[in-house]
């Protein structure tokens, strides 16, 4: 018979046992009455010798059970009705573990989506590549093709770039898609097989815009197409050219970055046609985002490192003039390109501070359980003269805590789901396809359970030294408070290490906040406010040549008739601080003939500018003069430079105006004014060269309008649509304000100081109630004393210091470590967090108040309660 | 108390006393432990409600089986007969017995002893 059909027949069982126990009792009673006792007396006299009736029932039963699984029950059941008899401390016990137990795991989901798992794709585990912005050589597809070629540690070697904002029309309508171009080979070096249809591969590439294919991401064909099958081989047009539609990828594929899911994929070799620059152009670093392949078996990555080095190492001396060679790093393809050490980072910060929230609740509980089983020491001596076991009782206590943990760990995953779930979807900046990877699973369950057991044993083996210490006959005699003598108890360091970890908490939140508020007022070389942007691509709309720049002076120019505009400008590709796009070239100095790059003067930034733009981006003019309608095609070329440009290769200033600089062309330029210096990329960067070049002189088809005007951003936005309705009603036109477009750049800043602030306030809410817990016990167990106080003439300022001295100086000692810790640890925030520095004495101000004003609300109800006392009714009461 | 008690018996006396006692006839729970006290003539003084965690445990390994039935005196009763298992058990347990008697036996009484 197996204890599991025991289960079932257990009731019949036990019922059974009953009525023989019962016809036992009454036969003896019968028979003693036989013999001539009394009723009273034989059925007392039956009892007496049928031993304990309880005990034989429950051994009996025994017999039949699963043994420790029941007792286990047994615990839980006898647990929860302790709980239940004190709601207050189940529940904020419960709410305390929910609230660590769910940051956690909030926390481990982010983790696991950003750094433990890898891309999507069969045996990602051999996948390296080279990163962005590690070596300009390989973001150029001339240079890719060669690396393709010429190394021997790749199977085969891909690469893939943005193809963002492109118009697709579908016949029907058209809408702006975000794609990849993808080299031919991308889909088979990914070992990845198309949901439908066919992905395109190396053979359909025959040169140049040869390749006119389209494979749909499942996503997009389920939200746009509506999952019809009978899309593929169909023809749509993107940015006006047509392309045939060969497959849709598989659901669980989504490109080969994590922050960025396609809506299609293209092949590299037909992104000219669609905007992107010149591919046999070596120098254009525009044209490959990265490369990627599987390693050949046995080759290491460092093999593969030197492999690559040796490549590019020949391209420089092949092509000395367009190829700058640093070095390269190759690395495992994570799909965060070169954020993935900052995003590692801040997960790793995060991790460390969430694990600290658990400790800090840990340690909160531990108090409140030590503190629970010494009010409960008289029935635990209680129940140990009457011959429990030390172990029994032990594990009694054990199963409340682990009780209290598992309800929070319940309560906590359910929380982080559903914000894990919100996450998943969230688009943190509006229109751009980008998105938190997170999908919670299995993995979390697993991950919550453990914290939630690992936790429950942390806290409730706290009170363990005080049970098995215990000596039940001086405790029965005494009284509980027979102990309160000892000088640093268990309690009082756990209050003090989570003060400490409180404060560690609240010094980086201030810490965190304070940088981000100082980056949203900080210069950024031009003015965000007042201004509305038109991002236009003209390609789009199939302009190409000479009517490029013509189409863009027609709607500088209606832009400028808009009532109320104060000044209009317009500016190639992205304005600064947008997108984290930005160009940069490399410049030589005038005498410099050998224009490789290893002779450059300086690498600044590169923007393209109409006239009119620095009065519109609200960007201060230092010296000489800003471009004319002149300063076209057929003028001499001509620059600004920022204040940092100037200086840096011309002396100051003054000697800039008028000096001459080369481009890495050849072509000689002269600047003709130099503007205050500004951000360009990133707001954590270091001051930066930047060079402004005249927009007639260097045309790009895709350029942001800045308009600058103190009208309703809304009003104006209609108004600029009906104007470029008004010049060309096919062309797509994308209205944001520029501080609206800075989102992006301040986006990680924001996450950090909205993570590190809810930390923060979760281990200032954890302080509290730890404070209050100690503060509150150790008030209620002294009362006695403290009323013999006052009556012996005590002031109101001595009571207050019997009763709560050590809490404060807990707090004291606590909160000094903790500023110090938060101030070490608060430099893993600057790489994240614009001026993010704990030395500024707003934020050690900060913590000081923020810890005092902590301890003043916990004491505070204590504290009263102290000097409330009455002495008389105290000392009658016993 | 009751611990000590059944801890004058060695373990499996119990069980082995119920046995021989259904071998000689099926009976109720109350019957067996008169049955067991006649027989020891009050010698063995076992607390009755040990005797039901003992049933237990052989209803369990199978060694006795349990039926529900009408006493003479008219009362629902649960009557336990031995089972063939409980039969082979019982002898084994008797010889094993014997043995370990014989044993002490031996050292309790030197002057038996071949050693001496």
């Amino acid at each position: 018979m197996t204890w599991f059909a025991n289960i079932f027949k257990r009731s019949k069982l036990y019922d059974d046992l009953n009525e023989e126990i019962s016809l036992h009792i009454e036969e003896r009673t019968e028979q003693l009455v036989g013999e001539g006792m009394s009723r009273a007396d034989a059925s007392r006299e039956a009892r007496r010798a049928f031993g304990n009736q309880t005990l034989v029932e429950e051994r009996s039963r025994a017999v039949w059970q699963w043994p420790t699984l029941e007792s286990i029950w047994g615990d839980a059941r006898f647990a929860s009705r302790q709980l239940r008899k004190s709601p207050g401390f189940a529940i904020a016990a419960v709410v305390t573990l929910a609230l660590a137990i769910g940051a956690n795991a909030v926390v481990f989901g982010i983790m696991d989506g950003l750094v433990l798992r890898s891309l999507n794709v069969p045996q990602a585990e051999s996948l390296y590549g080279t990163q962005y912005g590690d070596n300009p050589a390989w973001q150029s597809y001339a240079n890719y093709l060669d690396l393709r070629d010429r190394n021997r540690s790749f199977e085969d070697v891909a690469a893939f770039n943005f193809a963002l904002g492109v118009a697709m029309d579908t016949g029907k309508d058209a809408l702006v898609a975000n794609g990849f171009a993808a080299t031919g080979n991308y889909f088979d070096v990914l070992r990845v097989r198309p949901f439908l249809g066919r992905f395109f591969h190396a053979s359909d590439e025959h040169g140049t815009n040869s390749a006119p294919y389209v494979v749909l991401t499942w996503a997009y064909w389920h939200s746009r197409f509506h999952d019809d099958p009978s899309v593929v081989g169909r023809t749509v047009l993107l940015n006006k050219h047509p392309y045939a539609i060969v497959g849709v990828a598989p659901p669980e594929f989504k490109g080969t970055l994590l922050f960025i899911s396609p809506d299609f994929f293209m092949p590299i070799a037909n992104q000219q046609e669609l905007g992107g620059g010149d591919p046999k152009d070596r120098s254009n670093t525009g044209g490959v985002f990265e490369t990627f392949g599987h390693l050949k078996p046995g080759v290491t990555p460092a093999q593969a490192a030197a492999d690559v080095g040796a490549v590019s190492a020949y391209l420089e001396n092949t092509y000395p003039k367009q190829v700058a060679h640093k070095s390269t790093k190759i690395s495992r393809v994570s799909g965060l390109t070169a954020f993935v050490s900052g995003v590692r980072a801040f997960v790793a910060g995060l991790t460390l501070l969430a694990g600290l929230i658990l400790l800090a609740a840990c340690a909160n509980l531990g108090s409140l359980f030590a503190a629970r089983a010494a009010d409960r020491s008289r029935e635990v001596a209680l129940r140990l003269a009457l011959g429990a076991s030390r172990k029994r009782i032990l594990r009694q206590l054990l199963t409340e805590a682990v009780l209290i943990s598992l309800a929070g760990g319940a309560a906590g995953l359910m929380g982080s789901m559903a914000l894990l779930r919100k996450l998943s979807v969230w688009e943190p900046i509006s229109g751009a396809p980008i998105h938190l990877p997170v999908s919670p699973d299995a993995k979390l369950y697993w991950f919550a359970l453990a914290l939630a057991l690992v936790s429950g044993f942390l806290f409730g083996i706290v009170p363990v030294r005080q049970v098995i210490r215990a000596n039940p006959y001086e405790i029965v005699k005494a009284g509980s408070g027979a102990r309160m003598g000892r000088r640093v108890t268990v309690r009082d360091v756990l209050l003090a290490l989570q003060i400490a970890i409180c404060a560690v908490l609240v010094t980086s939140s201030l810490v965190a906040v304070r940088g981000l508020v100082r980056s949203l007022h900080s210069n950024y070389g031009f003015e965000p406010r007042d201004t509305m942007m038109a991002g236009v691509n003209l390609a789009m709309a199939g302009y190409s040549g000479d009517r490029v720049p013509a189409m863009q002076r027609r709607m500088i120019e209606a832009m400028q008739s808009i009532h109320g505009v104060q000044a209009v400008g317009l500016v190639n590709d992205y304005p600064p601080l947008v997108y984290t796009a930005g160009t940069r070239v490399s410049v030589f100095k005038e005498e410099t003939s050998d224009l490789k790059p290893a002779n450059a003067a300086a690498m600044p930034y590169r923007y393209g500018i109409s006239p009119g733009y620095f009065a519109a981006a609200g960007t201060s003019l230092l010296a000489g003069r800003s471009f004319t309608w002149q300063d076209d095609k057929n003028a001499p070329a001509v620059a600004v430079v920022n204040r940092t440009f100037g200086e840096r290769i011309f002396g100051s200033i003054d000697k800039a105006v008028g000096s001459m600089y080369k481009l890495a062309d050849g072509t000689h330029v002269q600047v003709v004014g130099v503007v205050e210096d500004g951000k360009y990329q990133a707001l954590t960067e270091d001051q930066q060269p930047a060079m402004f070049l005249p927009f007639l002189q260097t045309p790009t088809s895709s350029a942001y309008v800045v308009v600058r005007a103190q009208r309703d951003p809304q009003e104006l936005a209609e108004a600029m649509r009906s104007k470029v309705r008004g010049l060309d009603a096919g062309l797509p036109v994308d209205l944001e304000t520029w501080n609206r477009l800075l989102e992006t750049v301040l986006f990680p800043a924001r996450v950090a100081t909205m993570a590190l602030g809810v930390l923060g306030m979760m281990g200032a809410m954890l302080s509290i109630t730890g404070i209050f817990g100690m503060a509150a016990y150790s008030v209620s167990k002294r009362l006695r004393e403290l009323g013999i106080r006052m009556a012996l003439g005590a002031q109101r300022r001595e009571i207050v210091q019997a009763a709560l001295g050590r809490a404060f100086k807990l707090l004291v000692v606590g909160s000094a470590a903790g500023l110090l810790l938060g101030v070490l640890a608060t430099r893993v925030l600057a790489s994240i967090v614009y001026q993010a520095t704990p030395r500024d004495p707003l934020v050690l101000g900060g913590v000081v108040v923020a810890m005092t004003l902590l301890g003043l609300v916990a004491t505070w109800i204590p504290a009263q309660r102290a000097l409330s006392v009455n002495p008389l009714s105290l000392l009658r009461e016993e | 108390m009751t611990e000590n008690a059944t801890r004058d018996l060695f373990p499996g006396a119990l069980e082995m006393m119920i046995l021989e006692s259904l071998r000689r006839q099926p009976a109720h729970g109350y019957a067996l432990v008169q049955h067991i006290q006649q027989r020891s003539n009050n010698l063995l003084q076992v607390e009755e409600g040990s005797l039901y965690p003992a049933l237990q445990r052989l209803l369990k390994s199978k060694l006795v089986k349990a039926q529900w039935g009408v006493s003479a005196t008219n009362r629902r009763v649960r009557t336990y007969q031995i089972t063939a298992a409980g039969l082979r058990h019982l002898e084994r347990q008797i010889s094993s017995f014997e043995r370990m008697f014989e044993g002490i036996s031996l050292v309790l009484n030197p002057v038996d002893s071949p050693a001496s």
